[in-house]
């Protein structure tokens, strides 16, 4: 059987506000113009793997359907390539978009558990915000060790020959002017 | 002209350390003079920006404060790097909100922000474009004569904004290896996603994009890819044994980095080149490469 109950949504249960909190990003001015041509679904690389096609996300935002949108794995599949980006004819930056959609996400904490990516942005802004550099190394294990350590076992073959080819570089590496870019944290955000 | 600042990123002093090996080596055979951009900082990738966009932009922000301080422009062999550099200055042009928070921030650090005062460009570019083809063509003694290259921007290094190439179908690497003596292999992946981090994350996606490029060039017959990002470079070969057996498909293709190919061709020791970090060995592909 089809099921239908979750394809309706009356227009009370819509977030108003969705829309105008997206048009506000930087990038996000255009967002009411999207003609629903599919550019961006047509030249996206990863849509064919996504639960809602990106033209779909923008019809979504625009209408306010923001738990549908927030929970749903494109935005977490959007590798940030920009061709959308580009080509769009309203000059929308989907690209954009698509960040402050997780950016969302995260702050209301609605993605998936152990899901990596988000993981990923999170372990990796904690790291730079400390020492202004990442070291890739302490980093994949991090996010690992988060996600799921049979996982981490798994990659020990590409682990060996980057050891082998002396790629992976264990020293962990920091600037050495931190306060300097603590200060400038502090002054954009208001906290550091 | 001729002096920059060198914007290594946190990858090529880790996973892309035959890049800076390489590049290094290049730039001194070619004259060019460059040094650390001074205490740089992550540029904040494409990680970042998912989290807090202000903090995104104020990391790149403080490298572009350093090369203004320098008086220099900024050489970024790092597509991310140098799409995130050059998205802070845009953005920063577009909306005097953001330029005015980047300024305030800087002066608290006793720095400036302008962002248009220094130039942030891609080695690739500033070779072909600043450099001059012809310039590098007078400085050839070891052409890559018989090598079927196929050249891979990836999409950081054309979009969002393209400033020297198209953004879907650039020419200046295609137009390089030709001037190497290569024989260039054309085909429409250029600025496909390589998968970024998703390899990583989500690898039955991310492998499936890698498979692709992969398939493509060996239905072209190339005997190496040449890269331009260290992200690309590393999910086509790290990754290449793992599709291999998911795909249940040989490849076996070298994934070069575009200034090792330049720095065989201007006949520079393969050792300097960093050829021992590659996973794939070039072995055979290293032997066509003789004098002239």
């Amino acid at each position: 059987m089809i099921d239908l109950s979750r394809k309706v949504k009356y227009q009370e249960e819509l977030d108003k506000n969705f829309l105008s909190e997206m048009e506000s990003i930087d990038g996000g001015e255009n967002l009411r113009n999207c003609i629903q041509c599919g550019t961006c679904s047509g030249i996206c690389p990863m849509s064919i793997y996504m639960d809602i096609p990106p033209r779909k996300i923008i019809a979504m935002v625009k209408e306010g359907f923001k738990e549908e949108v927030l929970t749903s794995f494109t935005i977490w599949l959007c590798a940030s390539c920009y061709a959308c980006s580009v080509h769009c004819p309203e000059q929308i930056q989907i690209t954009d978009i698509m960040y402050a959609l997780k950016r969302k996400a995260i702050e209301e904490k609605v993605y998936p558990k152990r899901f990596p990516i988000p993981i990923l942005s999170r372990e990796f802004f904690k790291m730079v915000i400390k020492r202004g550099r990442n070291s890739e190394f302490r980093l994949i294990i991090k996010v690992w060790l988060k996600v799921s350590i049979a996982k981490m076992l798994s990659m020990t073959s590409l682990g060996w020959d980057l050891i082998r080819t002396k790629r992976l570089s264990l020293r962990s590496d920091r600037i050495k002017n931190h306060k300097e870019l603590a200060i400038i944290m502090k002054n954009l955000n208001g906290t550091s | 002209m001729n002096n920059y600042l060198y914007y290594p990123g946190c990858s090529l002093k880790g996973t892309g350390i035959q890049y800076e090996k390489s590049l290094l080596a290049c730039l001194k055979a070619l004259d060019i003079n460059v040094e650390e951009l001074p205490d740089w900082n992550c540029c904040g990738a494409t990680s970042y920006m998912s989290v807090n966009e202000k903090s995104a932009f104020g990391m790149a922000a403080r490298n572009i404060s350093i090369a203004e301080r320098e008086g220099k422009d900024v050489l970024a062999p790092c597509s991310a790097c140098y799409m995130v550099l050059n998205k802070a200055v845009h953005y920063a042009n577009e909306y005097p909100d953001l330029k005015c928070s980047l300024k305030k921030a800087m002066n608290a650090v006793n720095m400036d922000f302008d962002g248009n005062k220094q130039e942030i460009i891609h080695p690739l570019h500033m070779m072909v474009y600043q450099y001059g083809l012809e310039n590098i063509e007078a400085k050839v003694t070891n052409p890559l004569k018989g090598m079927k290259i196929f050249p891979y921007y990836g999409c950081l290094i054309a979009r969002p904004q393209a400033r020297y190439d198209d953004a879907t179908y650039p020419v200046s690497m295609d137009m390089l290896m030709g001037t190497l003596g290569a024989d260039v292999v054309d085909h429409t992946l250029k600025t496909r996603c390589c998968g970024g981090t998703i390899t990583g994350t989500i690898s039955e996606v991310g492998l499936r994009m890698v498979y692709i490029l992969l398939k493509e060039a060996k239905k072209k017959g190339a005997e190496a890819i040449a890269t331009i990002c260290p992200l690309c470079q590393f999910n086509l070969e790290a990754y290449q044994k793992k599709v291999e057996k998911v795909y249940n498909e040989k490849f076996d293709i070298p994934v070069l980095y575009f200034t090792q190919l330049l720095g065989l061709a201007l006949g520079l020791d393969e050792k300097c080149l960093g050829f021992g970090h590659q996973i794939i060995s070039p072995r055979k592909l290293l032997t066509k490469n003789q004098p002239l």
